[in-house]
Protein backbone atom coordinates (compact mmCIF):
# COMPACT_ATOMS: atom_id res chain seq x y z
CA UNK A 1 0.00 0.00 0.00
CA UNK A 2 2.93 2.52 0.98
CA UNK A 3 4.66 1.72 -1.91
CA UNK A 4 1.68 3.21 -4.57
CA UNK A 5 1.03 5.93 -2.62
CA UNK A 6 4.22 6.98 -3.20
CA UNK A 7 3.95 6.08 -6.58
CA UNK A 8 0.65 7.93 -7.05
CA UNK A 9 2.66 11.18 -5.16
CA UNK A 10 5.37 11.03 -7.74
CA UNK A 11 2.62 10.98 -10.86
CA UNK A 12 0.95 13.51 -9.19
CA UNK A 13 3.75 16.07 -8.21
CA UNK A 14 4.65 15.85 -12.00
CA UNK A 15 1.19 17.29 -13.20
CA UNK A 16 2.09 20.58 -12.86
CA UNK A 17 5.11 20.07 -15.11
CA UNK A 18 3.52 18.30 -17.69
CA UNK A 19 0.60 20.82 -17.95
CA UNK A 20 3.58 23.43 -18.06
CA UNK A 21 5.29 21.98 -21.03
CA UNK A 22 1.98 21.25 -22.74
CA UNK A 23 1.49 24.83 -22.15
CA UNK A 24 4.25 25.91 -23.91
CA UNK A 25 4.07 23.69 -26.66
CA UNK A 26 0.68 25.10 -27.78
CA UNK A 27 2.28 28.79 -27.33
CA UNK A 28 5.20 27.78 -29.42
CA UNK A 29 3.49 26.41 -32.20
CA UNK A 30 0.42 29.08 -32.27
CA UNK A 31 2.34 31.51 -34.88
CA UNK A 32 2.33 27.97 -37.32
CA UNK A 33 -1.19 27.62 -36.79
CA UNK A 34 -2.22 31.22 -37.01
CA UNK A 35 -0.45 30.95 -40.15
CA UNK A 36 -2.10 27.96 -41.84
CA UNK A 37 -5.45 28.62 -40.28
CA UNK A 38 -5.53 32.59 -42.12
CA UNK A 39 -4.17 31.86 -45.12
CA UNK A 40 -7.22 28.62 -45.29
CA UNK A 41 -10.22 31.85 -44.60
CA UNK A 42 -11.92 33.90 -46.65
CA UNK A 43 -10.93 37.68 -46.45
CA UNK A 44 -14.25 38.56 -44.52
CA UNK A 45 -13.60 35.55 -42.72
CA UNK A 46 -10.17 37.04 -41.01
CA UNK A 47 -11.63 39.99 -40.67
CA UNK A 48 -14.51 38.95 -38.48
CA UNK A 49 -15.27 39.65 -35.20
CA UNK A 50 -14.47 37.68 -32.43
CA UNK A 51 -11.58 36.89 -33.74
CA UNK A 52 -11.82 32.91 -34.33
CA UNK A 53 -8.51 30.54 -34.74
CA UNK A 54 -10.49 27.65 -37.03
CA UNK A 55 -11.78 29.21 -40.32
CA UNK A 56 -15.51 29.63 -40.23
CA UNK A 57 -15.40 27.75 -43.67
CA UNK A 58 -12.07 26.15 -45.04
CA UNK A 59 -11.08 27.59 -48.27
CA UNK A 60 -8.09 26.61 -50.11
CA UNK A 61 -8.50 29.39 -53.29
CA UNK A 62 -5.93 31.87 -51.36
CA UNK A 63 -3.44 29.84 -52.37
CA UNK A 64 -3.87 29.33 -56.20
CA UNK A 65 -4.47 32.83 -56.05
CA UNK A 66 -1.32 34.32 -54.24
CA UNK A 67 0.55 32.78 -56.50
CA UNK A 68 -0.98 34.52 -59.14
CA UNK A 69 -0.87 37.90 -57.11
CA UNK A 70 3.10 37.87 -57.30
CA UNK A 71 5.23 36.40 -59.73
CA UNK A 72 5.42 33.50 -57.29
CA UNK A 73 6.51 31.08 -59.24
CA UNK A 74 9.43 33.27 -60.91
CA UNK A 75 10.61 34.42 -57.37
CA UNK A 76 10.94 30.62 -56.53
CA UNK A 77 12.89 29.85 -59.11
CA UNK A 78 15.09 32.94 -58.23
CA UNK A 79 15.23 31.23 -55.03
CA UNK A 80 16.62 27.82 -55.44
CA UNK A 81 19.00 29.68 -58.16
CA UNK A 82 20.60 31.42 -55.40
CA UNK A 83 20.14 28.62 -53.03
CA UNK A 84 21.64 25.87 -55.08
CA UNK A 85 24.82 27.90 -56.34
CA UNK A 86 24.77 28.66 -52.60
CA UNK A 87 25.05 25.71 -50.91
CA UNK A 88 27.28 24.07 -54.03
CA UNK A 89 29.48 27.21 -52.87
CA UNK A 90 29.80 26.06 -49.21
CA UNK A 91 30.26 22.06 -49.72
CA UNK A 92 33.02 22.57 -52.43
CA UNK A 93 34.84 25.34 -50.52
CA UNK A 94 34.47 24.82 -46.53
CA UNK A 95 35.10 20.93 -46.53
CA UNK A 96 38.95 22.25 -48.40
CA UNK A 97 39.44 24.91 -45.92
CA UNK A 98 38.49 22.75 -43.02
CA UNK A 99 41.01 19.68 -44.45
CA UNK A 100 43.62 22.37 -44.67
CA UNK A 101 43.57 23.54 -41.09
CA UNK A 102 42.67 20.37 -39.33
CA UNK A 103 44.59 17.79 -41.55
CA UNK A 104 47.65 19.52 -42.82
CA UNK A 105 50.59 20.38 -40.54
CA UNK A 106 51.59 23.64 -42.55
CA UNK A 107 52.88 27.39 -41.11
CA UNK A 108 49.14 29.43 -41.74
CA UNK A 109 47.08 26.58 -39.83
CA UNK A 110 47.09 28.76 -36.62
CA UNK A 111 46.99 32.01 -38.10
CA UNK A 112 44.18 31.60 -40.40
CA UNK A 113 41.87 29.57 -37.62
CA UNK A 114 42.04 32.57 -34.79
CA UNK A 115 41.34 34.82 -38.24
CA UNK A 116 38.15 32.57 -39.04
CA UNK A 117 37.26 33.52 -35.31
CA UNK A 118 37.82 37.32 -35.80
CA UNK A 119 35.58 37.67 -39.01
CA UNK A 120 32.58 35.73 -36.96
CA UNK A 121 32.68 39.41 -35.37
CA UNK A 122 32.64 41.87 -38.04
CA UNK A 123 29.08 42.98 -38.35
CA UNK A 124 27.63 42.84 -41.48
CA UNK A 125 26.93 46.52 -41.46
CA UNK A 126 30.70 47.46 -41.74
CA UNK A 127 31.64 45.39 -45.26
CA UNK A 128 28.16 46.31 -46.60
CA UNK A 129 28.90 49.87 -47.91
CA UNK A 130 31.79 48.96 -49.95
CA UNK A 131 31.02 45.35 -51.30
CA UNK A 132 27.96 47.48 -52.48
CA UNK A 133 30.21 50.15 -54.06
CA UNK A 134 31.99 47.23 -55.44
CA UNK A 135 29.21 45.27 -56.85
CA UNK A 136 28.16 48.46 -58.09
CA UNK A 137 31.03 49.79 -59.38
CA UNK A 138 31.54 46.56 -61.41
CA UNK A 139 28.01 46.69 -62.62
CA UNK A 140 26.64 43.38 -61.32
CA UNK A 141 24.06 44.53 -59.06
CA UNK A 142 20.70 42.94 -59.99
CA UNK A 143 22.28 39.94 -60.45
CA UNK A 144 22.86 37.24 -58.50
CA UNK A 145 26.65 37.36 -57.74
CA UNK A 146 27.06 39.16 -54.98
CA UNK A 147 24.66 36.65 -52.81
CA UNK A 148 26.48 33.65 -54.59
CA UNK A 149 30.54 34.24 -55.18
CA UNK A 150 30.62 34.84 -51.44
CA UNK A 151 29.47 31.76 -50.87
CA UNK A 152 32.47 29.94 -52.62
CA UNK A 153 34.80 31.08 -50.09
CA UNK A 154 33.53 29.31 -46.99
CA UNK A 155 31.83 30.57 -43.92
CA UNK A 156 33.23 30.67 -40.52
CA UNK A 157 30.43 28.92 -38.57
CA UNK A 158 30.88 25.70 -41.50
CA UNK A 159 34.42 25.78 -41.45
CA UNK A 160 34.29 25.33 -37.60
CA UNK A 161 31.79 22.50 -37.67
CA UNK A 162 33.78 20.78 -40.73
CA UNK A 163 37.12 21.11 -39.00
CA UNK A 164 35.91 19.74 -35.61
CA UNK A 165 35.05 17.04 -37.76
CA UNK A 166 38.09 16.17 -39.50
CA UNK A 167 40.16 16.51 -36.33
CA UNK A 168 37.87 13.59 -35.45
CA UNK A 169 39.18 11.26 -37.99
CA UNK A 170 41.96 9.14 -37.26
CA UNK A 171 44.99 10.18 -38.79
CA UNK A 172 46.38 6.70 -38.94
CA UNK A 173 44.51 6.29 -41.75
CA UNK A 174 45.73 9.49 -43.77
CA UNK A 175 49.17 8.01 -42.84
CA UNK A 176 49.16 4.79 -44.81
CA UNK A 177 47.71 6.33 -48.10
CA UNK A 178 50.69 8.87 -47.52
CA UNK A 179 52.73 5.74 -47.26
CA UNK A 180 50.97 4.36 -50.28
CA UNK A 181 51.76 7.74 -52.30
CA UNK A 182 48.52 9.19 -52.72
CA UNK A 183 48.63 13.09 -52.63
CA UNK A 184 46.96 15.34 -50.70
CA UNK A 185 44.45 16.01 -52.79
CA UNK A 186 43.71 12.57 -53.33
CA UNK A 187 43.56 11.86 -49.97
CA UNK A 188 40.99 14.48 -49.28
CA UNK A 189 39.00 13.36 -52.13
CA UNK A 190 38.84 9.60 -51.45
CA UNK A 191 39.05 9.25 -47.67
CA UNK A 192 38.14 12.30 -46.00
CA UNK A 193 35.48 13.58 -48.21
CA UNK A 194 33.54 10.04 -48.55
CA UNK A 195 33.73 9.57 -44.00
CA UNK A 196 32.27 12.93 -43.60
CA UNK A 197 28.76 12.91 -44.83
CA UNK A 198 27.48 13.81 -42.15
CA UNK A 199 29.43 16.99 -40.97
CA UNK A 200 28.85 17.87 -45.33
CA UNK A 201 24.88 17.03 -44.60
CA UNK A 202 24.65 19.36 -41.95
CA UNK A 203 26.67 22.31 -43.50
CA UNK A 204 24.18 21.56 -46.64
CA UNK A 205 21.33 21.61 -44.76
CA UNK A 206 22.41 25.01 -42.67
CA UNK A 207 23.55 26.31 -45.45
CA UNK A 208 20.75 25.99 -47.94
CA UNK A 209 18.27 27.34 -44.67
CA UNK A 210 20.36 30.44 -44.87
CA UNK A 211 20.35 31.11 -48.70
CA UNK A 212 16.29 30.65 -48.71
CA UNK A 213 15.90 32.40 -45.88
CA UNK A 214 18.08 35.54 -46.55
CA UNK A 215 16.54 39.08 -46.54
CA UNK A 216 19.36 41.90 -46.21
CA UNK A 217 21.69 41.03 -49.04
CA UNK A 218 19.12 40.22 -51.73
CA UNK A 219 17.33 43.70 -49.93
CA UNK A 220 20.74 45.57 -50.87
CA UNK A 221 21.94 44.06 -54.17
CA UNK A 222 18.61 43.50 -55.73
CA UNK A 223 15.85 45.70 -56.41
CA UNK A 224 14.63 44.91 -60.38
CA UNK A 225 10.91 43.25 -59.99
CA UNK A 226 11.97 40.07 -61.72
CA UNK A 227 14.75 39.67 -60.31
CA UNK A 228 13.43 39.29 -56.52
CA UNK A 229 13.52 36.78 -54.32
CA UNK A 230 10.55 35.11 -52.77
CA UNK A 231 11.54 36.44 -49.35
CA UNK A 232 11.78 40.07 -51.19
CA UNK A 233 8.41 39.54 -52.77
CA UNK A 234 6.39 38.64 -50.08
CA UNK A 235 6.29 41.95 -48.95
CA UNK A 236 4.40 42.78 -52.47
CA UNK A 237 1.08 42.04 -50.19
CA UNK A 238 1.97 44.64 -47.13
CA UNK A 239 -0.46 47.91 -48.97
CA UNK A 240 -0.28 51.03 -47.80
CA UNK A 241 -3.88 51.32 -46.24
CA UNK A 242 -4.05 47.57 -45.67
CA UNK A 243 -2.54 44.11 -45.81
CA UNK A 244 -4.02 41.63 -47.66
CA UNK A 245 -3.52 38.94 -44.85
CA UNK A 246 -4.81 35.39 -46.31
CA UNK A 247 -2.52 35.74 -49.49
CA UNK A 248 0.00 37.02 -47.18
CA UNK A 249 -0.09 33.90 -44.88
CA UNK A 250 -0.78 31.09 -47.69
CA UNK A 251 2.47 32.98 -50.34
CA UNK A 252 4.04 32.48 -46.18
CA UNK A 253 3.34 29.26 -45.64
CA UNK A 254 4.43 27.85 -49.53
CA UNK A 255 7.55 30.01 -48.40
CA UNK A 256 8.35 28.46 -45.19
CA UNK A 257 7.83 24.31 -46.46
CA UNK A 258 10.55 23.69 -47.67
CA UNK A 259 12.28 24.66 -44.75
CA UNK A 260 10.40 22.77 -42.17
CA UNK A 261 10.54 19.54 -44.66
CA UNK A 262 14.26 19.95 -44.50
CA UNK A 263 14.60 20.58 -41.55
CA UNK A 264 12.06 17.78 -39.99
CA UNK A 265 14.40 14.96 -42.16
CA UNK A 266 17.57 16.17 -41.02
CA UNK A 267 16.91 17.52 -37.63
CA UNK A 268 19.43 15.49 -35.68
CA UNK A 269 22.26 16.58 -38.04
CA UNK A 270 20.85 20.55 -37.21
CA UNK A 271 21.14 19.68 -33.47
CA UNK A 272 24.42 18.34 -33.36
CA UNK A 273 25.96 21.07 -35.67
CA UNK A 274 24.67 23.65 -32.93
CA UNK A 275 25.05 21.95 -29.80
CA UNK A 276 29.20 21.11 -30.44
CA UNK A 277 29.98 24.24 -32.36
CA UNK A 278 28.16 25.96 -30.04
CA UNK A 279 29.80 24.57 -26.81
CA UNK A 280 33.39 24.63 -27.89
CA UNK A 281 33.49 27.44 -30.18
CA UNK B 1 61.33 29.95 -26.86
CA UNK B 2 63.65 30.28 -30.12
CA UNK B 3 64.24 26.52 -30.48
CA UNK B 4 60.49 26.03 -29.47
CA UNK B 5 60.28 28.35 -32.88
CA UNK B 6 63.08 26.20 -34.49
CA UNK B 7 61.26 22.96 -33.72
CA UNK B 8 58.13 23.74 -34.85
CA UNK B 9 59.72 25.11 -38.22
CA UNK B 10 61.13 22.38 -39.08
CA UNK B 11 57.99 20.08 -38.53
CA UNK B 12 56.46 22.66 -41.75
CA UNK B 13 57.65 20.85 -45.02
CA UNK B 14 57.70 22.61 -47.43
CA UNK B 15 55.00 20.69 -49.44
CA UNK B 16 52.54 20.85 -46.68
CA UNK B 17 53.14 24.60 -46.79
CA UNK B 18 52.02 24.75 -50.56
CA UNK B 19 49.09 21.85 -49.61
CA UNK B 20 48.06 23.98 -47.09
CA UNK B 21 47.97 27.10 -48.86
CA UNK B 22 46.29 25.99 -51.65
CA UNK B 23 43.78 23.96 -49.57
CA UNK B 24 42.83 27.52 -47.74
CA UNK B 25 42.81 29.41 -50.24
CA UNK B 26 38.91 30.48 -50.88
CA UNK B 27 39.15 31.15 -47.30
CA UNK B 28 41.84 33.46 -48.11
CA UNK B 29 40.46 34.99 -51.67
CA UNK B 30 37.29 35.68 -49.39
CA UNK B 31 38.90 36.44 -46.22
CA UNK B 32 40.62 39.22 -48.50
CA UNK B 33 37.67 40.89 -50.56
CA UNK B 34 34.60 39.79 -48.66
CA UNK B 35 36.27 41.20 -44.83
CA UNK B 36 39.53 43.11 -44.72
CA UNK B 37 39.68 45.40 -47.81
CA UNK B 38 35.95 46.30 -47.19
CA UNK B 39 36.80 46.64 -43.59
CA UNK B 40 39.38 49.43 -44.51
CA UNK B 41 37.49 50.88 -47.33
CA UNK B 42 34.52 51.31 -44.87
CA UNK B 43 37.26 53.07 -42.32
CA UNK B 44 38.38 55.64 -45.23
CA UNK B 45 35.12 56.55 -46.36
CA UNK B 46 34.05 57.21 -42.26
CA UNK B 47 36.05 60.42 -43.21
CA UNK B 48 34.26 60.91 -46.58
CA UNK B 49 31.04 61.70 -48.04
CA UNK B 50 29.55 59.82 -51.04
CA UNK B 51 26.80 58.41 -52.80
CA UNK B 52 26.11 55.80 -55.72
CA UNK B 53 26.62 58.46 -58.51
CA UNK B 54 29.30 60.51 -56.45
CA UNK B 55 33.13 59.60 -55.59
CA UNK B 56 34.62 59.72 -52.11
CA UNK B 57 35.16 63.20 -50.94
CA UNK B 58 37.27 63.82 -47.58
CA UNK B 59 35.26 65.61 -45.31
CA UNK B 60 37.84 64.87 -42.37
CA UNK B 61 35.75 64.14 -39.11
CA UNK B 62 32.84 65.82 -40.46
CA UNK B 63 30.69 62.35 -40.28
CA UNK B 64 31.68 61.46 -36.66
CA UNK B 65 30.79 65.28 -35.63
CA UNK B 66 27.33 64.98 -37.07
CA UNK B 67 26.82 61.61 -35.47
CA UNK B 68 27.51 62.73 -32.25
CA UNK B 69 24.76 65.11 -32.30
CA UNK B 70 22.35 63.67 -34.44
CA UNK B 71 19.39 63.35 -31.74
CA UNK B 72 18.19 60.18 -34.06
CA UNK B 73 21.20 58.35 -33.04
CA UNK B 74 21.13 59.17 -29.55
CA UNK B 75 17.63 57.81 -29.90
CA UNK B 76 18.58 54.45 -31.88
CA UNK B 77 21.22 53.27 -29.77
CA UNK B 78 18.90 53.50 -26.48
CA UNK B 79 16.35 51.16 -28.80
CA UNK B 80 19.72 49.05 -29.23
CA UNK B 81 20.65 49.01 -25.90
CA UNK B 82 17.27 48.25 -24.36
CA UNK B 83 17.27 45.03 -26.34
CA UNK B 84 20.59 44.39 -25.59
CA UNK B 85 20.00 44.47 -21.82
CA UNK B 86 16.33 43.41 -21.65
CA UNK B 87 15.64 40.94 -24.47
CA UNK B 88 18.68 39.04 -24.03
CA UNK B 89 17.71 37.99 -19.97
CA UNK B 90 14.31 37.76 -20.97
CA UNK B 91 15.77 35.32 -24.15
CA UNK B 92 18.00 33.76 -21.89
CA UNK B 93 15.45 32.97 -19.08
CA UNK B 94 13.06 31.03 -21.37
CA UNK B 95 15.94 29.33 -23.16
CA UNK B 96 16.96 27.92 -20.02
CA UNK B 97 13.25 27.43 -18.48
CA UNK B 98 12.78 25.29 -21.76
CA UNK B 99 16.36 23.31 -21.61
CA UNK B 100 16.08 22.35 -17.91
CA UNK B 101 12.04 21.12 -18.60
CA UNK B 102 13.55 19.10 -21.59
CA UNK B 103 16.37 17.58 -20.07
CA UNK B 104 14.34 15.20 -17.78
CA UNK B 105 13.03 11.88 -19.45
CA UNK B 106 9.35 11.77 -20.62
CA UNK B 107 7.30 10.61 -23.15
CA UNK B 108 7.18 13.07 -26.21
CA UNK B 109 10.61 14.75 -25.24
CA UNK B 110 12.20 14.90 -28.92
CA UNK B 111 8.59 16.48 -30.43
CA UNK B 112 8.90 19.13 -27.74
CA UNK B 113 12.25 20.10 -28.09
CA UNK B 114 11.04 20.12 -32.37
CA UNK B 115 8.33 22.44 -31.07
CA UNK B 116 11.04 24.73 -29.46
CA UNK B 117 13.19 24.77 -31.63
CA UNK B 118 11.59 25.17 -34.86
CA UNK B 119 10.79 28.82 -35.09
CA UNK B 120 14.36 29.33 -35.02
CA UNK B 121 14.80 28.06 -38.24
CA UNK B 122 11.83 29.80 -39.87
CA UNK B 123 12.72 32.55 -42.43
CA UNK B 124 12.75 35.86 -40.46
CA UNK B 125 10.40 37.66 -42.82
CA UNK B 126 7.88 35.23 -42.83
CA UNK B 127 7.98 34.92 -39.40
CA UNK B 128 7.76 38.56 -38.90
CA UNK B 129 5.16 38.43 -40.47
CA UNK B 130 3.17 36.28 -38.97
CA UNK B 131 3.73 37.98 -35.82
CA UNK B 132 2.40 41.69 -37.34
CA UNK B 133 -0.46 39.64 -38.02
CA UNK B 134 -0.63 38.25 -34.30
CA UNK B 135 0.21 41.67 -32.66
CA UNK B 136 -3.06 43.35 -34.82
CA UNK B 137 -5.23 45.18 -31.95
CA UNK B 138 -8.45 44.44 -33.08
CA UNK B 139 -8.10 40.87 -35.60
CA UNK B 140 -4.73 39.69 -33.53
CA UNK B 141 -5.05 36.42 -31.74
CA UNK B 142 -2.65 37.99 -29.29
CA UNK B 143 -5.43 40.68 -27.82
CA UNK B 144 -7.87 37.89 -28.65
CA UNK B 145 -6.17 35.57 -25.81
CA UNK B 146 -5.89 38.53 -23.56
CA UNK B 147 -9.34 39.53 -23.91
CA UNK B 148 -10.27 35.95 -23.09
CA UNK B 149 -8.29 36.42 -20.02
CA UNK B 150 -10.23 39.90 -19.01
CA UNK B 151 -7.58 41.71 -19.60
CA UNK B 152 -7.96 44.46 -22.40
CA UNK B 153 -4.80 44.76 -25.24
CA UNK B 154 -2.35 47.19 -26.32
CA UNK B 155 -2.35 48.34 -30.14
CA UNK B 156 1.29 46.49 -29.79
CA UNK B 157 3.15 48.04 -32.99
CA UNK B 158 1.30 51.58 -32.87
CA UNK B 159 1.72 52.67 -29.24
CA UNK B 160 5.64 53.66 -28.82
CA UNK B 161 5.09 52.83 -25.36
CA UNK B 162 4.36 48.66 -26.26
CA UNK B 163 6.25 48.31 -29.85
CA UNK B 164 9.86 47.37 -28.00
CA UNK B 165 8.33 45.00 -25.83
CA UNK B 166 6.47 43.29 -28.48
CA UNK B 167 9.94 42.86 -30.22
CA UNK B 168 10.64 41.00 -26.78
CA UNK B 169 8.26 38.74 -26.41
CA UNK B 170 8.79 37.97 -30.54
CA UNK B 171 12.29 36.96 -29.43
CA UNK B 172 11.34 34.40 -26.81
CA UNK B 173 9.84 32.71 -29.88
CA UNK B 174 12.90 32.47 -31.77
CA UNK B 175 15.58 31.72 -28.34
CA UNK B 176 15.98 27.79 -29.82
CA UNK B 177 19.46 27.87 -30.37
CA UNK B 178 20.57 28.97 -27.25
CA UNK B 179 18.09 26.40 -25.76
CA UNK B 180 19.57 23.75 -27.23
CA UNK B 181 23.36 24.94 -26.46
CA UNK B 182 21.73 24.96 -22.71
CA UNK B 183 20.49 22.00 -23.04
CA UNK B 184 23.72 20.37 -24.69
CA UNK B 185 25.87 22.03 -21.25
CA UNK B 186 22.84 20.77 -18.50
CA UNK B 187 23.72 17.14 -20.01
CA UNK B 188 27.30 17.97 -19.39
CA UNK B 189 26.79 18.02 -15.96
CA UNK B 190 27.78 15.06 -14.16
CA UNK B 191 24.80 13.06 -12.60
CA UNK B 192 27.07 12.01 -9.59
CA UNK B 193 26.76 15.25 -8.35
CA UNK B 194 22.64 15.68 -8.22
CA UNK B 195 22.73 11.88 -6.58
CA UNK B 196 25.45 13.25 -3.90
CA UNK B 197 22.98 16.07 -2.98
CA UNK B 198 19.86 14.30 -3.18
CA UNK B 199 21.50 12.41 -0.42
CA UNK B 200 22.65 15.14 1.65
CA UNK B 201 18.38 16.40 1.46
CA UNK B 202 18.96 18.91 -1.35
CA UNK B 203 15.32 20.00 -3.03
CA UNK B 204 14.99 20.53 -6.41
CA UNK B 205 15.23 23.97 -6.21
CA UNK B 206 18.50 23.69 -4.03
CA UNK B 207 19.93 21.43 -6.63
CA UNK B 208 19.35 24.13 -9.39
CA UNK B 209 20.84 27.15 -7.74
CA UNK B 210 23.68 25.30 -6.15
CA UNK B 211 24.37 22.60 -8.75
CA UNK B 212 22.80 23.14 -12.25
CA UNK B 213 23.72 27.31 -12.16
CA UNK B 214 27.18 26.67 -11.50
CA UNK B 215 27.81 24.48 -13.98
CA UNK B 216 26.32 25.91 -17.04
CA UNK B 217 27.05 29.67 -15.97
CA UNK B 218 30.58 29.96 -18.90
CA UNK B 219 28.05 28.90 -21.20
CA UNK B 220 24.83 31.34 -20.22
CA UNK B 221 27.52 33.91 -19.65
CA UNK B 222 28.79 33.59 -23.38
CA UNK B 223 25.18 33.15 -25.38
CA UNK B 224 23.96 36.45 -22.66
CA UNK B 225 27.35 38.15 -24.95
CA UNK B 226 26.28 36.64 -28.44
CA UNK B 227 22.63 37.52 -27.75
CA UNK B 228 24.19 41.33 -27.17
CA UNK B 229 26.25 41.57 -29.69
CA UNK B 230 23.08 40.33 -31.93
CA UNK B 231 20.68 42.96 -30.51
CA UNK B 232 23.64 45.20 -31.98
CA UNK B 233 22.99 43.78 -35.19
CA UNK B 234 18.69 43.70 -35.42
CA UNK B 235 17.76 44.48 -38.56
CA UNK B 236 15.07 42.77 -40.50
CA UNK B 237 12.55 42.20 -37.78
CA UNK B 238 12.34 45.96 -37.26
CA UNK B 239 12.98 47.24 -41.15
CA UNK B 240 9.91 44.65 -42.03
CA UNK B 241 7.17 45.89 -39.15
CA UNK B 242 8.03 49.57 -40.36
CA UNK B 243 7.34 48.86 -43.98
CA UNK B 244 4.35 46.81 -43.20
CA UNK B 245 3.19 49.95 -41.79
CA UNK B 246 4.23 52.18 -44.24
CA UNK B 247 2.88 50.15 -47.28
CA UNK B 248 5.62 48.01 -48.92
CA UNK B 249 6.76 50.28 -51.59
CA UNK B 250 7.95 52.85 -49.31
CA UNK B 251 11.92 53.34 -50.18
CA UNK B 252 12.38 55.02 -46.81
CA UNK B 253 11.53 52.54 -43.49
CA UNK B 254 11.61 55.39 -40.98
CA UNK B 255 11.88 54.89 -37.80
CA UNK B 256 8.09 53.38 -36.57
CA UNK B 257 6.00 54.98 -34.30
CA UNK B 258 7.99 57.58 -32.56
CA UNK B 259 10.97 55.85 -33.90
CA UNK B 260 10.40 53.52 -30.88
CA UNK B 261 11.86 50.57 -33.11
CA UNK B 262 14.42 52.82 -34.75
CA UNK B 263 17.39 50.56 -34.21
CA UNK B 264 21.54 51.67 -35.02
CA UNK B 265 21.58 49.02 -37.86
CA UNK B 266 18.24 49.97 -39.18
CA UNK B 267 18.88 53.72 -39.18
CA UNK B 268 22.49 52.88 -40.69
CA UNK B 269 20.81 51.27 -43.20
CA UNK B 270 18.59 54.33 -43.97
CA UNK B 271 20.89 56.52 -43.88
CA UNK B 272 23.28 54.50 -46.41
CA UNK B 273 20.43 53.87 -48.50
CA UNK B 274 17.60 55.92 -48.42
CA UNK B 275 18.99 59.09 -47.27
CA UNK B 276 21.85 58.06 -49.57
CA UNK B 277 24.94 59.76 -46.82
CA UNK B 278 26.77 56.54 -47.55
CA UNK B 279 29.86 58.23 -45.85
CA UNK B 280 28.02 58.95 -42.85
CA UNK B 281 26.81 55.49 -42.63
CA UNK B 282 30.20 53.87 -42.97
CA UNK B 283 31.43 56.25 -39.61
CA UNK B 284 28.33 54.70 -37.97
CA UNK B 285 29.29 51.00 -38.81
CA UNK B 286 32.98 51.72 -37.48
CA UNK B 287 31.43 52.98 -34.06
CA UNK B 288 29.48 49.64 -34.04
CA UNK B 289 32.64 47.72 -35.45
CA UNK B 290 34.57 49.04 -32.71
CA UNK B 291 31.51 48.36 -29.98
CA UNK B 292 31.40 45.17 -31.03
CA UNK B 293 35.18 44.23 -30.75
CA UNK B 294 35.37 45.48 -27.51
CA UNK B 295 32.52 43.58 -26.31
CA UNK B 296 33.79 40.26 -28.17
CA UNK B 297 37.35 40.78 -26.39
CA UNK B 298 35.38 41.05 -23.17
CA UNK B 299 33.50 37.93 -24.11
CA UNK B 300 36.66 36.13 -24.31
CA UNK B 301 38.19 37.23 -21.06
CA UNK B 302 34.93 36.70 -19.49
CA UNK B 303 34.57 33.31 -20.60
CA UNK B 304 38.29 32.31 -20.16
CA UNK B 305 38.04 33.09 -16.22
CA UNK B 306 34.78 31.77 -15.55
CA UNK B 307 35.84 28.40 -17.48
CA UNK B 308 39.62 28.75 -15.13
CA UNK B 309 36.73 29.31 -12.54
CA UNK B 310 35.22 26.23 -13.08
CA UNK B 311 38.11 24.11 -13.18
CA UNK B 312 39.24 25.53 -10.15
CA UNK B 313 36.48 24.03 -8.38
CA UNK B 314 36.24 20.68 -9.62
Amino acid sequence: MKKSNGYYKKKLKKIPVTVLMLVLCVIFLSPFLVMVTTSLKTNADAFQLPVKLWPRKVIWDNYPEAMEQIPFLLYFRNTIIITVFSVAGQLISTPLIAYSLAKIKWRGATLISSLIMGTMMIPYTVTMIPLYRIWNNLGLTNTYLPLIVPMFCGSPFYIIIMRQFFTGLPNSLMEAAKIDGASEFRRYVSLALPLSKPALTTVGIQSFIAAWSDYLAPLIYINKTDKLTLSLGLQQFLGTFSTDWTHLMAAATLFVIPVIIFFLIFQKNFVEGISTSGLKA
Amino acid sequence: MEKKMANRKKQYSRRDNINGFLFALPWIIGFTCFSIIPLLTSLYYSFTEFNPVKDPVWVGLDNFRYILKDPLVIKSLKNTLFMAFVSTPVNLFIALLLATLLNRSFKGRGIARTIFFMPSIIPMIAATMVWIWMFDPTYGYINRVLGMLGITGPSWLMNPAYTKWALVLMGTWCTGTTMLICLAALQDVPKSYYEAAEIDGANAVQRFVKITLPCVAPVLVYQAILNIINAFQYFTQVYVIINASSGGGSSNAGGGPANSILMYPLYLFNTAFSYMKMGRASAMAWILFVVVSVMTFLMIKVTKKFSQNGAGDE
